[in-house]
C-alpha cells in the first residue's frame, strides 16, 4: 500500500516537475518561423505609422527578433480594414498589429463584425498626449482667452483636426462640452497638415499631438495653451494642465501591440518578451522623451482590462457627442 | 459595332444608377453652412455618367456610325477570352496553391501551348520567373508573396535568407 | 556667397568615396524597382528605411535620395516601354512615351525622358539651393481653396484639350470621380460604397490598381487580339546614331523642359498637390502651346520630355515642405520624414539653422544622385530595348505575370489583384467602344484632392462658395483654368467652319 501509494505519488511528482521544466522551456524555444507580418492600423506617414516604423527599426537594430518584422499598412476605413484582417488570421502566430484609439472608436462607431475582446494583447508601449495649440500671431494666451474667443465668434471659430470621429474630434468633443462652446470642426488629412494649416492662419487652433507641432512651436510660430494631461509635460513645463485649470479633461491616444483572437500562447510569450526589451532599449527611450511620450509598459490580462475600461469611456464619449447611440 | 455600343452604354446606365442607390446611403444634398453631405460627391457626378451614357445610347439610334465592323475581331476573339480565363484561374489559384505555382502553371500554359514555344524557352521561363520574383520581392523588398498549402516548403528558406 | 559655401561644405560630405558608392547603388536599385509596375520609390524607401541606421545620418538620407531618384527615372521606363505607369507621376509620360515605343523609338523615348528628367531635376535642385528658405513661407500660405483651384487647373489643363468623344469623356471623368470616393468619408468619418461589404474596399480604389489593370491587362488583350494583322510594337534598335538624334532632338526642347521644370519645382513644393498635377500641367501647357497639338498623343516628344522634366523637378520641390515645415507631400517623402525623426533630427523651420550640416549635405546629394541617375539609365537603355524585342507571346505572358505580382505588392491585398483582372477586362472593352481611358485614371487620381479640399473650404467658410474666388490665389487659379477650359473651345469653333467638321455630338 505505501509502495504503490509512494510510487504514484513520485511518478505524479515527477511528472509535474517535467510539466514546470517543460512550460517555460517550450516558450522561450519558439520563435518566428517565417517573416512577421506587423499590420498597421494607419496609412503611411502618420503619427502611428512613423512609431510603427520607428519599432522595426530598433527591433532589427538591437536583433530582438530573429526573423525580420515586415510593417504592412491597413488604414481603410479608419482602421476597420486592419481590425477585419487580422480577425481572419485567427491562430497565426506570425501577424501583429499596431494599434491606436481607433482600436476601439472604429467598432464603436460603426458595426464591422470584430470584437476587440477577442484579440490577443500584447504591449503597450506609450501613450502619446493632447495639447491645444494656437497661432503664435493670435492674442489668446491662456484658456480663458481661448474660452471668451471661441464664444465671440459665434460657432465659425475653425478647429483644425484629422477627421470626425478622431482622437482629435473626440477632444475638441470634450472641450465643447466642458465649457458650452461650439466650433467648426475642419478635417485634413493627417496631423502633420492641420499643423501646417494653423501656422498658415487657415484655421485658428487645434489639438495636435506635441510631436505634430514640435518643429513650429521650436521655431515660435505656434503656441500650446493647455495640455490634456494630468501632469504637466515634461518638454512643455510652463504648459499649465487641464486638470490644474480645474477641468478634468484627461485624455491621451495608446500605442500598443495586439496579435489575432487566439494567438499560440508560446507565440504571446515570444513578443511581449520582445517588446520588453525594446521597451529597455536606449533608442527608444530617448525618441520618448523627445517626444513627450509616457511610456508605462503594460502587457498580458493587465493591458486587456485597460482595452475594456478605455472602450467603455470611449463609448460614453461618443453616446454624449451624439455620434452613436450608447449602449 | 453598334450593339455593342448600345450594350456597353447600357450596362453603364445600369452601373450608374446603381452608384447612386449605394450613394443614398450618406446625405446627398447642402448641408446647411457645411457644403455638401458624404454622399453628394458620388451621387450627382453618377447622374451625370447617367445622363451622359443615356445621350450615347440615344445617340447610337439616331445617327449609327456608316460602317458597322464587327465589335470583336471573329478568330481572334476566342484567344482573347482563353486569356482572360486563364487569368482569373491563376488568381484563383494563387491563394491556394500559392503564387509560385499558380504563377508557374499559368507560365506553363502562355508559353507552351497558347504560344507554341519550343520546351526550352517554356521551361526557361518557367523556372526564372518563380527564382526572380522570389529574391526580388521577398528577399529584396520583404515583400511577402501568397503561399497557400504551400508555405510549409518556404520555411527553410526563410531560414537561410532572412 | 553664405548658400555657396555652405553648399561646398555639403559637397565634401556627399562626394567622399562611401557616399559615392551608396548613391551608385541607392540609384541602380530604385532604377529597377521603379521599372516594375506597381513598385515605386515609397517601397524603395521603405525597405531601406531601417537598414539606415547601420550608416551615419548623413549617409543614410543620401542613400534614400538616391533610390528616390533613381526610381523616379525608372518609372518612366515602365511608361514607354509596357504602357504602365509605376506611379501616378508617370501616367502622363504614358501619353506619347508609349505610342513612341510602339512605332519603334523606344529607345528615343527613353533617352528624351532621362535627359529631360535630369534638366528637371538639376533645375530645380538649383532653385532648390537658391531659394529654399523663402519659398516655405509660400507654402503656408496654401490653405484648401488654393489646392482645389490647383487641382482643378491641373484637371483643366489636360482635360479640356482632349479630342475624343465629348460625351463619352463625360462618362469616364465622372466614373473616375465616383471612383475615387470610394471608401471612407474623411469628413464625416463614414464608409461610403463598400461595394458587397468587402473590407478590401475601406482604403478606398488605389490608383495603381485602376492603372495596371486598364493600362497593363488592358492593353494586353488588346494587343492579343490585334496581333494577328499587324504587330504592335516595332522592334526597336538603339545605336550611337540614334542617341546622338536623341540630343539633338532634345535640344530643340528648352523653352518646353524650362517651363516643366519651374512648374514642376513650384507646384511640386506645395503640400498635398505634388508631382501628379505638375506632370499633368507640364504636358497640358506644352501641347497648347505647340504649334501641333494634334500630334501629341501619338508619339511626339515634347509630350515625353513635358511630364518628365516636371515630374523630377516635383519630387525635388516636395522635399522643400517637408523639411522646412515637416509636411510630406507624398508617401515617400512621409517616410524620408520618418527616417529624419529616427535619427532624432527635427523637420521644420528651425532644421535649415541648427542642422545646416544635414541640409547641405542633403541637397548636394541631390546632385550626385540626379548625376548618377541620368548617367546610370543611359547606360541602362539598350537593356531595356533589348526587353522589348522579346516575341510578344513571351512578352505578354511576362506583362500579364508582372501585372499580378506588382498589382499585389503595394498593399498585399488579393482583393487588389481581382479588381486588376476586372479593370484589365472592363477597360479592354471600354477602349474597344472608344471610351478614352486616360480622363478616368486623372480623374481616379485627382478625385479624392478635389473633394477633399472643396468641402474643407466650404465648411471652413460656411458654405460660402464664393471663397474660392475671393481669396487672391485661389481666384487666380480659377481664373486660369476656366481660361485653360475655354481656349481650345475658342479654337475649336474659330477652325470648324473652315474644315466643316460637325461637332461629335
Amino acid at each position: 500500500m505505501t509502495v504503490s501509494f509512494t510510487r504514484r505519488a513520485a511518478l505524479g511528482l515527477a511528472s509535474a516537475a517535467a510539466m514546470a521544466l517543460a512550460m517555460p522551456a517550450v516558450a522561450s524555444d519558439w520563435k518566428p518561423q517565417k517573416p512577421v507580418e506587423m499590420v498597421i492600423m494607419a496609412g503611411q506617414g502618420g503619427g502611428a505609422d512613423r512609431l510603427a516604423r520607428l519599432f522595426q527599426s530598433i527591433i532589427q537594430k538591437e536583433n530582438l527578433s530573429s526573423m525580420p518584422i515586415l510593417p504592412v499598412n491597413k488604414g481603410g476605413g479608419s482602421g476597420a480594414e486592419a481590425l477585419r484582417y487580422l480577425k481572419d488570421k485567427e491562430g497565426d502566430a506570425h501577424t501583429i498589429m499596431a494599434t491606436l484609439n481607433s482600436y476601439y472608436t472604429t467598432p464603436l462607431r460603426t458595426d464591422i463584425g470584430v470584437d476587440i475582446e477577442d484579440y490577443t494583447p500584447i504591449a503597450r508601449m506609450a501613450l502619446d498626449t493632447f495639447v491645444l495649440w494656437v497661432n503664435a500671431d493670435s492674442d489668446i494666451q491662456t484658456l480663458d482667452d481661448y474660452v471668451a474667443a471661441v464664444k465671440a465668434a459665434g460657432g465659425e471659430w475653425k478647429m483644425g483636426g484629422t477627421g470626425t470621429g478622431q482622437e482629435d474630434s473626440l477632444v475638441t468633443a470634450m472641450l465643447e462640452k466642458e465649457f458650452g462652446i461650439k466650433h467648426t470642426y475642419v478635417p485634413f488629412k493627417g496631423g502633420g497638415t492641420v499643423a501646417k494649416n494653423l501656422v498658415g492662419g487657415h484655421i485658428d487652433s487645434t489639438v495636435n499631438n506635441p510631436s505634430e507641432q514640435m518643429g513650429f512651436w521650436q521655431a515660435g510660430k505656434s503656441r500650446p495653451i493647455a495640455a490634456f494631461t494630468a501632469d504637466r509635460i515634461a518638454v512643455f513645463p510652463d504648459v499649465p494642465t487641464m486638470t490644474e485649470l480645474g477641468h478634468e479633461m484627461v485624455y491621451t491616444m495608446q500605442r500598443s501591440f495586439v496579435a489575432p483572437p487566439g494567438t499560440p500562447p508560446e507565440a504571446v510569450a515570444y513578443y511581449t518578451a520582445m517588446f520588453e526589451k525594446l521597451a529597455e532599449s536606449e533608442e527608444w527611450q530617448t525618441y520618448a522623451s523627445e517626444k513627450a511620450l509616457q511610456t508605462d509598459l503594460l502587457t498580458g490580462d493587465a493591458l486587456q482590462a485597460y482595452f475594456l475600461e478605455e472602450r467603455q469611456r470611449h463609448n460614453d464619449i461618443l453616446t454624449s457627442m451624439g455620434e452613436i447611440a450608447g449602449s | 459595332m453598334v450593339t455593342a455600343d448600345r450594350v456597353i452604354a447600357a450596362s453603364l446606365m445600369v452601373f450608374s444608377a446603381y452608384l447612386m442607390w449605394h450613394a443614398t446611403v450618406l446625405p446627398i444634398g447642402w448641408e446647411g453652412s457645411s457644403g455638401p453631405g458624404g454622399g453628394a460627391f458620388p451621387f450627382w457626378l453618377s447622374l451625370v455618367m447617367l445622363l451622359a451614357s443615356a445621350g450615347i445610347f440615344l445617340r447610337s439610334f439616331v445617327s449609327p456610325p456608316k460602317d458597322d465592323k464587327p465589335f470583336f475581331d471573329p478568330e481572334m476573339i476566342r484567344s482573347v477570352v482563353l486569356v482572360c480565363v486563364a487569368l482569373l484561374v491563376t488568381i484563383g489559384a494563387m491563394q491556394y496553391l500559392g503564387t509560385y505555382v499558380a504563377l508557374m502553371g499559368f507560365l506553363l500554359w502562355y508559353l507552351r501551348i497558347f504560344g507554341g514555344h519550343s520546351w526550352t524557352l517554356t521551361a526557361s521561363i518557367t523556372l526564372i520567373t518563380p527564382v526572380f520574383l522570389f529574391f526580388f520581392f521577398e528577399v529584396t523588398l520583404k515583400i511577402l508573396l501568397p503561399k497557400g498549402v504551400t508555405e510549409p516548403f518556404f520555411l527553410p528558406l526563410y531560414a537561410i535568407f532572412f | 556667397m553664405d548658400v555657396f559655401s555652405l553648399l561646398m561644405d555639403g559637397f565634401a560630405t556627399s562626394l567622399s568615396p562611401l557616399n559615392l558608392m551608396i548613391v551608385l547603388l541607392g540609384v541602380t536599385a530604385g532604377l529597377f524597382i521603379g521599372a516594375m509596375p506597381g513598385l515605386g520609390s515609397v517601397n524603395g524607401v521603405a525597405i531601406v528605411l531601417p537598414l539606415t541606421f547601420i550608416v551615419p545620418p548623413s549617409s543614410a538620407i543620401i542613400l534614400l535620395c538616391a533610390i528616390y531618384y533613381g526610381a523616379m527615372y525608372g518609372g518612366a521606363v515602365s511608361s514607354i516601354l509596357l504602357g504602365i505607369p509605376g506611379a501616378s507621376t508617370a501616367v502622363a509620360t504614358t501619353f506619347d512615351g508609349r505610342p513612341m515605343a510602339q512605332q519603334g523609338k523606344a529607345g528615343l523615348a527613353l533617352i528624351a525622358a532621362a535627359v529631360a528628367s535630369f534638366i528637371g531635376g538639376t533645375i530645380s535642385v538649383v532653385l532648390f539651393t537658391v531659394f529654399a528658405a523663402p519659398l516655405a513661407d509660400l507654402a503656408l500660405k496654401f490653405g484648401p481653396a488654393e489646392e482645389f483651384a490647383l487641382v482643378l487647373l491641373a484637371f483643366t489643363t489636360f482635360v479640356g484639350l482632349g479630342g475624343d468623344d465629348v460625351l463619352k469623356t463625360i462618362v469616364m471623368i465622372c466614373l473616375g470621380l465616383v471612383l475615387s470616393t470610394v471608401g471612407l468619408d474623411l469628413i464625416s468619418g463614414q464608409p461610403r460604397l463598400i461595394f458587397g461589404d468587402l473590407p478590401g474596399f475601406y482604403s478606398g480604389i488605389s490608383f495603381l490598381v485602376l492603372a495596371i489593370g486598364v493600362y497593363g491587362i488592358g492593353e494586353v488583350l488588346h494587343t492579343i487580339e490585334t496581333s494577328k494583322t499587324a504587330p504592335q510594337v516595332t522592334p526597336a534598335r538603339i545605336t550611337f546614331k540614334e542617341l546622338g538624334a536623341g540630343f539633338r532632338a532634345m535640344n530643340r526642347l528648352w523653352r518646353t523642359m524650362s517651363v516643366g521644370s519651374f512648374l514642376g519645382f513650384f507646384v511640386g513644393m506645395l503640400p498635398a498637390a505634388g508631382a501628379t498635377p505638375a506632370s499633368l500641367m507640364a504636358y497640358g501647357i506644352a501641347r497648347s502651346t505647340s504649334k501641333k497639338p494634334d500630334s501629341f498623343g501619338k508619339g511626339n516628344i515634347e509630350g515625353v520630355a513635358a511630364p518628365e522634366t516636371a515630374n523630377n523637378a516635383a519630387s525635388t520641390g516636395s522635399l522643400l515642405p517637408m523639411l522646412t515645415l515637416g509636411i510630406p507631400g507624398s508617401p515617400t517623402t512621409a517616410l524620408l520624414l520618418g527616417g529624419m525623426v529616427m535619427w532624432g533630427l527635427v523637420p521644420g523651420p528651425m532644421l535649415f539653422i541648427e542642422q545646416p550640416d544635414f541640409v547641405w549635405g542633403l541637397i548636394s546629394s541631390l546632385y550626385t544622385a540626379n548625376f548618377a541617375a541620368v548617367l546610370i539609365n543611359l547606360a541602362l537603355i539598350p537593356l531595356f530595348v533589348w526587353a522589348l524585342r522579346m516575341p510578344f507571346t513571351v512578352l505578354c505572358a511576362i506583362v500579364l505575370v508582372l501585372c499580378i505580382v506588382g498589382g499585389f505588392a503595394p498593399s498585399q491585398k488579393m482583393h487588389d489583384v481581382w479588381l486588376i483582372a476586372g479593370f484589365g477586362i472592363a477597360g479592354y472593352l471600354l477602349r474597344k467602344a472608344d471610351y478614352p481611358l486616360a480622363p478616368l485614371v486623372l480623374a481616379l487620381v485627382l478625385g479624392p484632392l478635389m473633394e477633399k479640399s472643396f468641402r474643407q473650404t466650404l465648411i471652413a467658410e460656411q458654405g460660402n462658395v464664393l471663397a474660392f474666388v475671393e481669396r487672391p490665389l485661389s481666384g487666380t487659379f480659377i481664373a486660369l483654368a476656366v481660361l485653360f477650359f475655354l481656349l481650345p473651345l475658342a479654337k475649336y469653333l474659330r477652325k470648324s467652319p473652315k474644315d466643316g467638321v460637325a461637332p461629335a455630338q
